[in-house]
């Protein structure tokens, strides 16, 4: 592929991340997956509860080791293999936590976090009051401690925060679930317009699909460790390929006053600990065939023997 | 649907808030019947949250509630510490908008699910240890009795939200105050825990009251739906007439701010 210098902002190449318990048997939370963020793209990354997509982002942040695999942002390696680097701020990468309470100090004053995050960017023009304001909250909330705002408050408190470091790569790791829905679309926006104008990249993680077809310009769909479709948002949406995505996006429920519950998955929730021979998916895909329990079908754009690159490949 | 035993299993009236003198809740009225799901949307900070505490007596320090919430012919706002702490988690279990609240870090899922099976069921250890780990099943977490060994942090968002789930339904509770249950989780997981709820419903008589912001949510299994703002519930009614024909601007807002149009992802 293309030389580092020029490549997307992020990429992340065969990346496998492990949980390590004493005891325990090897969690392979992140089992290959390959990723790439473009500067001024929005790229939204969804999947089952569980399927690894908070511990790819912790992993790109340099808050998990990775295994195997290459992780670089602007060009640079970001984790050397097995070691932990521990301030993401320094590569330009901030992120916004899945509970937003570990994004914050309990103990300080939000105005003085967001501060922090100001002087990070050496940005002496803006206060943390302005930043409050372009999330939504009124400005004297500077002056709160984090458990004196309600659930979706401190979700816009954790992005200010973000934002006020001026990254050049944002994670939002479900950054909005909290929000009603007209607060949702405004601040996702938010989000994708200053990233989109500062020419930093998002990677989006959310289990609202609504959302993510509405800001992001590629989505990549993760199934137990892996990514197993990736696509531009509105290709995705009109002709999804892979199986799992598919059942992903029938499930979505209708907000039309119907009482009609959604289609499950069949079948066990599968354990990362313990995945399947194959391809990952085969014991709950209505479409499996038997190369399906045999061979994994290790390629994209979609990760499924029904739609592999070339006919030779099936062999 | 039996619709004819109708029964008030919570009553919500008049409820007002107020933490360090500023008011939050300013006059309250739900009601939650037995076998239903009521549904409760609203403003970010407009007081859902505040609204379940009040119910299970876990206000913030300094904050001060008047009103009445009538549940089993008492005033859960008048009833002793003492004898709240009886009927919290057993009788009424809350499940929390954020799941770092409802789990105790330190200690594994099989003590936090079956201490209180324990206490309030007085069953034995390995009946409360068989009873913890089909429930984990209900809730679709993978490796069930592996799953009993561990701790939170080694579980991902969603997995600590279905856990916590767990941990509510351990006691078989008449009441459940749910809030945001399903926003961690995919939708797909999501359908099978709005069904077990459903069941939940429809089976055991559990009334629940169901906090989201998912529209979607609220429409697959909310039998009523209230709305919201600033303080107040600004809107309650059946389901189907909330959702199509909502009466209050703000629900309308709600409604119209979605930025899929209804149907469009219907199979
Ligand atoms: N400890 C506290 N001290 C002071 N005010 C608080 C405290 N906790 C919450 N509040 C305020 O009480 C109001 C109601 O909060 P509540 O958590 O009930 O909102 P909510 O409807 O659940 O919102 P969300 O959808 O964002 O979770 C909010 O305006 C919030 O700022
Ligand atoms: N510290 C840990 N120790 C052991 N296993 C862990 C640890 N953290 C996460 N896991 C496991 O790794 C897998 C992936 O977790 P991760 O948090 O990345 O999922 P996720 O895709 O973000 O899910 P969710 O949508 O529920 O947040 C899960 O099976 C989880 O149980
Ligand atoms: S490879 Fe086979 S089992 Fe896997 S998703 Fe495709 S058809 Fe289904
Ligand atoms: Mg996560
Ligand atoms: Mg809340």
């Amino acid at each position: 592929m293309t030389v580092p210098q020029t490549g997307p902002l992020l990429s992340v190449e065969d990346l496998v991340v492990e949980h390590r318990t004493p005891g325990r048997p090897v969690v392979r939370a992140v089992a290959g997956a390959s990723l790439h963020v473009a500067a001024g793209e929005v790229v939204g990354l969804v999947g089952e509860s569980g399927c690894g997509k908070s511990t790819l982002a912790r992993a790109v942040c340099g808050l998990h080791g990775a295994a195997s695999g290459r992780i670089h942002v602007g060009g640079r390696p970001v984790t050397p293999l097995g070691l932990r680097r521990r301030d993401p701020a320094l590569t330009g990468v901030q992120m916004v936590f899945q509970d937003p309470y570990s994004s914050l100090n309990p103990r300080r004053r939000v105005g003085a976090q967001i501060a922090d995050g100001l002087r990070t960017a050496g940005d002496t023009a803006t206060s943390p009051a302005d930043l409050l304001e372009r999330v939504g909250l009124p400005r004297a909330f500077a002056g709160r401690y984090p458990h004196e705002f309600s659930g979706g408050q401190r979700q816009r408190v954790a992005i200010a925060r973000a934002l006020a470091a001026r990254p050049s790569l944002l994670i939002g790791d479900e950054p909005i679930s909290a929000l009603d829905a007209s607060a949702q679309a405004q601040v996702a926006r938010l989000m994708r317009d200053l990233a989109v104008e500062s020419g930093a990249g998002l990677l989006f993680i959310s289990h609202d699909l609504s959302v993510v077809r509405l800001i992001a310009d590629r989505i990549a769909v993760m199934y137990l460790g892996k990514v197993v479709e990736t696509g531009p948002t509105a290709e995705v949406w009109a002709d999804p390929r892979h199986p799992y995505t598919r059942a992903l996006l029938a499930a979505i429920p209708s907000p039309d006053g119907a009482g009609v519950l959604p289609a499950e998955l069949p079948g066990d929730v599968p354990d990362p600990a313990d995945p399947p021979a194959g391809c990952r998916f085969h014991p709950r895909c209505p479409f499996v065939m038997d190369v399906c329990r045999e061979k994994e079908p290790d390629f994209g754009p979609v990760a499924c023997w029904l739609h592999a690159p070339e006919p030779s490949s099936l062999s | 649907m039996t619709a004819a035993q109708k029964t008030a299993a919570l009553t919500i009236e008049g409820l007002r808030v107020s933490i360090g003198g500023h008011d939050v809740l300013h006059g309250v009225d739900l009601t939650l019947e037995a076998g239903r799901v009521h549904g409760l949307a609203g403003e970010s900070g407009s007081g859902k949250t505040m609204t379940g505490l009040a119910v299970l007596g876990l206000l913030p320090h300094g904050s001060r509630a008047s009103g009445r919430i009538a549940f089993g012919g008492r005033d859960l706002l008048e009833m002793p510490a003492r004898e709240l702490n009886e009927v919290r988690g057993a009788k009424i279990a809350m499940v929390f908008q954020d799941p770092a609240t409802s789990l105790h870090p330190m200690l594994t899922v099989e003590r936090q699910l079956t201490e209180h099976m324990r206490h309030h069921l007085g069953i034995g250890r390995k009946d409360a240890r068989e009873r913890a780990a089909a429930l984990l099943a209900k809730v679709r977490i993978p490796g069930p009795e592996e799953a009993l060994k561990r701790y939170p942090h080694q579980f991902s968002g969603g997995m600590r939200q279905r856990i916590a789930i767990a941990v509510a339904l351990a006691c078989e509770p008449e009441v459940l105050i749910a809030d945001e249950p399903t926003t961690a989780l995919d939708v797909t997981v999501q359908a099978g825990i709005l069904r077990l709820l459903r069941g939940l419903c429809d089976d055991l008589g559990l009334a629940v009251l169901l906090v989201t912001h998912d529209l979607g949510v609220m429409s697959a299994v909310a039998d009523e739906v209230s709305v919201m703002k600033d303080g107040l519930v600004v809107e309650t009614g059946p389901r189907g007439r909330v959702l199509r024909e909502p009466r209050h601007p703000y629900t309308r807002s709600l409604l119209d701010a979605l930025p899929v149009p209804p149907g469009e992802n219907s199979p």
